[in-house]
Order: structure tokens, then sequence, then C-alpha cells
């Protein structure tokens, strides 16, 4: 069966990670990529809320869920600690990769994805932190807005969850790793042509010398 | 000194117009019975500290729809469309504060600090009005101490001295509220002889905790 485009983006955000990761993965989207992750890499996943450890739901404890708030179960060798251990964790350097959704982001790396002035204000909960803390900080998001938009921008138009933070944006049309040049096309999603990508981006793109198919779904 | 009370006479010690911190995380942690009994009362004006506004049938949620909010200072409000609502429309101030920033802004403000530094929010909305400085070549904010009239947080046990035992995310940001406020009330589980938990396990001191409630639980 055909992978949804979330499936496609969990998929490839999964090849991102390495085995012993510490990982954070934001709400929506991101929560489906432990389904992807390759048999030999195994990951510890961090939730801002008060753990490290989270794992699948084993069975219902009111004090016990994830950061968006539903019920969620523990690994053995989990820790528990409060929130201010949590963030000491994630400016302190300690996560090896975090994974969140974008509204827009731009050819310097930044971070838009808190909220939209006048409509819609959820705040930043812990994404502030998360990407000035954490060593990779993926961006998981559909490729262009619900109304055919850009969204991978020359400059953020919305207010800035992240300043120069990015560093790596995958959607279901492509990869695009930021670099000291610049946003590089790596890869294409299978089927994909690089003047679709082209057309629904905004920012400008370097194409990669070993630009190629991403990988996983042969 | 006594400190096991009820839960009538407890928010008494909450007032219009207090600033007042309530542990909790979408209200997982939240000390329920003390926040109903405030909804009850209609205890008005207040600026609330808190991780979240958690949902409008939910905590301080509560507070929130009845109006009896006037600034809340807090990570996330996605969940409560009734404070996005009201801060639109400017009838509520909202400040919203990386939830990093927020826990730390606490430990500040119950641990004799100035201040913490820190390098959330830098190049974004956050940074306005606030001091930057320079510290071996990269940039941190200031940001100052947050203190309460009154704290609300919630144990999953207490002895009869007010040591603290928290379970699983139910701890949150309840350990640090109960080190920042004049006035700290425990809901807890279970309320035990003093002598009864081990030191070890203690994860707040009795001597910071005034006022301990038996409660109804997460």
């Amino acid at each position: 069966m055909a992978l949804s485009s979330k499936e496609i983006i969990a998929k490839r955000v999964a090849l991102e990670m390495k085995d012993g990761d510490i990982v954070n993965l934001g709400i929506g989207l991101p929560t489906l990529v432990p389904d992807f992750l390759p048999a030999d890499v195994r990951v510890t996943l961090h939730s801002e809320n008060g753990f490290v450890g989270l794992g699948p739901l084993q069975e219902v404890d009111a004090d016990l869920v994830n950061a968006g708030g539903q019920p969620a179960g523990i690994i053995p060798g989990a820790a528990m600690f409060d929130s201010l251990k949590s963030f000491e964790l994630v400016r302190g350097g300690h996560l090896d990769v975090t994974v969140l959704g974008g509204l827009q982001v731009d050819e310097q790396g930044n971070l838009a994805n808190y909220m939209v002035p006048g409509k819609m204000v959820p705040g930043m909960g812990g994404a502030m932190d998360l990407v000035v803390g954490a060593k990779k900080v993926v961006v998981a998001m559909e490729h262009t807005a619900k109304d055919g938009g850009a969204k991978i921008l020359k400059q953020c138009t919305l207010p800035l969850t992240g300043k120069g933070v990015v560093s790596v944006i995958v959607t279901e049309l492509a990869l695009i790793r930021m670099t000291q040049d610049g946003l590089v096309l790596e890869e294409l999603a299978p089927g994909v042509t690089l003047e679709e990508v082209q057309a629904k981006t905004e920012a400008s793109l370097i194409i990669s010398n070993g630009l190629k198919t991403m990988p996983g779904f042969e | 000194m006594r400190k096991v009370t009820t839960l009538e006479e407890a928010v008494t010690r909450v007032q219009d117009g207090m600033t007042v911190m309530v542990g909790g995380f979408l209200g997982v942690g939240t000390p329920h019975g003390l926040t109903e009994a405030i909804a009850a009362k209609g205890i008005q004006d207040l600026t609330l500290i808190c991780n979240d506004t958690a949902r409008p049938d939910l905590g301080v949620g509560k507070w929130v729809v009845n109006r009896q909010v006037k600034r809340a200072i807090v990570s996330h409000v996605g969940t409560n469309p009734e404070t996005g609502r009201q801060m639109i429309a400017g009838e509520m101030q909202v400040d919203l504060t990386p939830q990093g920033t927020l826990a730390e802004r606490i430990r500040a403000g119950g641990s004799g600090l100035g201040g913490i530094l820190t390098p959330t929010g830098v190049g974004t909305a956050v940074e306005e009005g606030k001091q930057k400085l320079t510290v071996a070549g990269k940039e941190y904010l200031l940001e100052l101490p947050l203190r309460a009239d009154v704290a609300l947080v919630y144990a999953a046990k207490a002895d009869k001295a007010g040591n603290l035992v928290f379970r699983r995310s139910a701890r949150n940001f309840n350990a640090p509220m109960a080190m920042a406020a004049e006035c700290v009330i425990a809901e807890v589980g279970e309320i035990v002889e003093v002598g009864e938990i081990d030191p070890d396990e203690v994860m707040v001191p009795g001597i910071v905790v005034d006022w301990l409630v038996l409660g109804k639980g997460v």
C-alpha cells in the first residue's frame, strides 16, 4: 500500500537517527517516527513533561502522560524528573535529535512554528528550548501549506521559534539540509522531480552534486 | 507546627488580585481539589503562573473560562481555545514564555537568584524588552525571577512535616513552584506520619510547605 505524505516523512526522518541517540519528538507527525526506525537503531525518547524512556502505552496511569497530555508508557530503565531537570537536559546539549513540525523555514535556517499572530496562538511550549539545545534539529513537515503556498522561504514572515537553528528539513517531496552555504537539496522522494520541488519552494536551493532518491523506499 | 488542614481552610489563603502558581502539565499533577474550590469561589483578578491553561473544563482552564485570570504567564495555551480568544480580544494578558525559561525563572525566584541567562529565545519575539548579555562569545537573555503569593502544588504523598514525594510525570512544575511562593499549599494523595518517608526519598523538603490538604488524586 502506498505511504501517506506523513508516513513518507516519518520514514525518512527515522533514518536521521543513530543507534543510542536521545531523541525528543514533537506532537503530531513526529510521533510516527519510531514506527519506521531500522531494526538496528534503538533510541531513547525524552518527554519534556519530565522523563526519559517514553515507550508504548501498557496501561493507563493518570500520573503518566506524554508531552501532548496523552496516556503514555515507560520502558525499563526510564527516569522521571521535574521540569527543571527536563530542560537542563534540553538546553545542556544532552539531546541528540529533536523532531518538530514547521509553519515556515527559511534560507538562514530560521524556524517559525508557534504562532500565527491574531489567528493561532498555541504558544511555544518547549519548542524554543528544544531548537537551541538539541544537537540536530529536524523539521518534519508537508512541503507546502494547505493553500499550496510555499513554506520553505527566503525569509520567514511569522514569529520565529528559533534563529538559525534548523539542521535538516524533511518533507513528502524532498530532504533539504542546512549548510554553511545555504539550503542544499540532497534527496527527492520517489517519483518527485527537481522541477516540482523548485516550483514549490521559494527559498534558493543549492542542488547537491549527489542528488538522489530518498533511500529506504525500494 | 500543624500543617494538615481542610480544603475550605486552605483556599482562604487565596484572595482576589493575588499571583498564584499552579503545578501541572495539561492538568496532570494539578491539585484539582484546590483549583475546583477556587473556581467555585470565583476569586478574581488572578495572575496565573502555570505551564499551560489546560482545557476549558479542566484545572486552571476553568479559571480562564470563568474570567478569573487577568494575566497568565504560561508556555502553552493551545489546548484551551478560550485563552487564545481572550488573548486576541485583549481581555487577558498572556505572557508566552518558553517552558524551560518558565521553569528557570521559578527556580530563580525560589532560590535567591537575581535571574538566569539562557540562550532560549535569542533572535525571537521573546527577547523584546530584555537585557541581552554576551558571555564567551555567545548571546544570552537575562530572564528575571518569578515568585507568587501562593503556590498550589500536587504530590502523591506527604508526611505530616510536609515532605513531598511526587509520582511519574505528575512532578513537572510542582517541585520548583513549592520553593517560590510566600505560602505553599500542597494537595496530596496520601498523608503519612513523620518518619514514614525515607529522607532519601523526599523530593521537596517539608520546611517549604505551609499547608497540606488531602486530595482526590490527579
